[in-house]
């Protein structure tokens, strides 16, 4: 018997009945909502990270605050963005994957070794690594479900097998470290004005920022609308509680992984394609980019906590930062203790806020 | 929403039949040929030592465990619980002694966590937050703030109520209950046990866990015990006294005579 079936629905009642009630606690009930957003404090970090580097910007006409340097940084913000999603997504339903960087460079490599080894067509390729990386997530899942074993463990060990095999590989078929694309394979140029080419001339906005846009607000609505995005907080929150009442824990938590698996070779791809070819290097330490991103966007590491849009935020402090440093003509090595810090204010911030709309409820 | 149940006398099919339930774990024999009837409109407590096999008993009717033998009839049709979705789809809810409940997700989130509502496939959070209020109200809890705040944020007997009142929310006509009252002060356990009487009073079968004998003998219109994994005695509440539960739940048997009692196995 259908679960409706056993629930007879009370007739809607008028959606203005709260309306009716005293505006003045309908008011406060929305600021303590809003102190409970997670992505609450990455906004306020993404506001005083943008005007710190829009003053110190040390380039004639201040291009940082220009549609221009705008340009810059979405562009560098982008993938870590696409990818801070998948990551944040993950860790809300209380896992963590640190083969998510590597996972780009094993997908554009293999789709460069397809379209230069096997002269497939590039749309072909493009579905192959699809397949591969659903498949590897969905190893990444297993394993972890199955063992038990914390998805740290797990993950550093996909991390490394496909570190060692992307260097391995590319050097036993190309004799060098790289694949190049030719842009006269078949397919090229209609998959690249899809992943890997530009919109909005003369600024030229790389394509990948509306891929992250777009993933931004279907995750946002698969987390907020939808019954699966109730599971994933439950199995990250309490899995034993989602456990008992039925939620298919190992199944949500397998596909968080093949989304994250995925998301890494729609970004493999899209470097791929952009630039002509792939290292056999990328994407190595990039995982802690985009688990730096999730977590100053508010996601909890031990899970059911988070939201999509805040990890996008902290993709975009990483991508002011990048390019901010640059701007302001400063050692483009503080970038990375920039991000330390901008990671130890916003977790503090962040806990700090969470405590206070939590005392705030009682 | 919570539609009571007609009360149906005792002597008629009881809700669920367990008959001759076998279950072990490797060499662990943790249920020897368990029989246990659960009438409806009837609170039946379930006792037993630590290790007398109540939980694994209370996980084979909950679909977590499935049993090695024997077999389980509902409304007298012979079942198979495979897992914790065909135990509601019947209208078997379990209250753990943990709950169930996740800490993060707010009240409304949890009641329906595993059963949301949706409409045009994304989830209806009015219908939700409707029907969660109504059944908290028809139960009587009305010591939470929100329904929206999370469970996090409630007392021992508030998430003890959430859980209560999740578990008859789905029109169920049997609530288990683990351990009700073990970690509740003196007025939660009162509100606890009145919860009890009101899902009896609603028509339900209730079965509950306790060590408390108190407790127990208030609410408890029949008392079976588990001793070493086998059903030793079951029988109205009225043919014990707490001297003959403890003796049975200590050593399996009992010489003393209360009421009319029948020795099963």
């Amino acid at each position: 018997m259908s679960v409706a079936g056993t629930q007879p629905r009370p007739s809607p009642a008028p959606r203005q009945a709260g309306v009716a009630k005293d505006e003045r606690l309908a008011g406060v009930s929305i600021l303590a909502r809003l102190l409970q957003r997670p992505e609450l404090g990455a906004l306020i970090g993404a506001l005083a990270v943008y005007l710190l580097f829009a003053t110190v910007d040390a380039t004639p006409g201040h291009l940082f605050s220009s549609i221009g340097g705008m340009q810059n940084w979405t562009d560098a913000a982008s993938t870590y963005g696409i990818m801070a999603v998948a990551v944040a997504l993950l860790m809300i339903g209380g896992e963590f994957d640190l083969s998510a960087g590597v996972m780009t460079g094993t997908s554009g490599l293999l789709l460069g070794m397809l379209i230069t080894r096997q002269q497939v067509n590039v749309w072909f390729a493009i579905v192959a690594v699809m397949v591969f990386a659903a498949i590897i997530g969905i190893a990444n899942g297993v394993l972890v479900v199955r063992t038990k074993l914390p998805s740290f463990i797990i993950t550093l060990g996909t991390f490394f097998v496909l570190r060692g095999v992307d260097v391995g590989v590319t050097r036993l078929l190309t004799n060098t470290v790289r694949f190049d694309i030719s842009d006269q394979a078949p397919g090229f140029r209609s998959a690249q004005s899809i992943f890997g080419s530009t919109f909005l001339a003369p600024y030229n906005f790389q394509d990948a920022v509306l891929w992250w846009a777009a993933i931004t607000v279907g995750a946002t609505w698969v987390l907020t609308q939808t019954t699966f995005g109730n599971w994933i907080f439950a199995v990250g929150g309490d899995a034993n509680a989602a456990r008992a009442v039925g939620v298919p824990v190992a199944r949500t938590k397998i596909i968080l992984f093949m989304y994250t698996a995925m998301s890494a070779a729609v970004v493999g791809i899209m470097v791929a394609l952009r630039f002509k070819g792939i290292q056999s290097g990328q994407g190595v330490g990039l995982e802690f980019f985009y688990i730096i991103a999730a977590v100053v966007g508010g996601c909890l590491l031990t899970g059911g906590y988070g939201s999509a849009i805040g990890a996008s935020l902290g993709a975009l402090i990483i991508g002011f930062a990048q390019i901010g440093i640059i701007f302001a003509n400063w050692d483009s090595n503080w970038y990375y203790t920039f991000l330390g810090v901008i990671l130890f204010l916003a977790v503090g911030v962040n806990t700090l806020v969470r405590r206070r709309a939590a005392s705030a409820r009682r | 929403m919570t539609a009571a149940v007609a009360p149906t006398p005792a002597t008629s099919e009881p809700l669920l039949k367990i008959r001759e339930l076998d279950k072990h774990f490797g060499p662990v024999q943790a249920l020897y040929h368990v029989n246990l009837d659960l009438p409806l409109g009837q609170v039946t407590a379930l006792c037993g030592d630590n290790g007398a096999g109540k939980t694994v008993l209370t996980k084979c009717v909950a679909g977590i465990y499935q049993p090695d033998h024997g077999q389980v009839y509902w409304e007298g049709h012979p079942v198979h619980i495979r897992n914790a979705r065909d135990a509601s789809r019947l209208g078997i809810e379990t209250v753990y002694q943990d709950l169930a409940l996740a800490d993060n997700l707010d009240i409304v989130q949890n009641m329906f966590l595993g059963r949301e509502r949706v409409r045009y496939g994304l989830l209806d959070e009015d219908s939700m937050e409707r029907a969660a209020a109504e059944t908290l109200a028809s139960l009587r809890v009305t010591t939470v703030r929100s329904i929206r705040q999370p469970v996090a944020s409630l007392s021992g007997g508030q998430r003890q109520s959430v859980a209560v009142a999740k578990a008859v929310m789905w029109n169920s006509k049997l609530v288990i209950m683990d351990e009700p009252t073990a970690a509740l002060g003196v007025v939660q356990t009162k509100q606890v046990l009145d919860l009890i009487k009101r899902l009896r009073d609603r028509g339900l079968a209730v079965m509950v866990i306790s060590h408390n004998l108190t407790d127990i003998f208030q609410v408890a219109d029949q008392i079976a015990v588990l001793y070493l994994g086998r059903l030793v005695v079951q029988d109205k509440a009225s043919a014990f006294d707490r001297q003959s539960v403890v003796d049975y739940m200590t050593t399996g048997g009992s010489s003393r005579i209360v009421g009319a009692r029948t020795e099963t196995n």
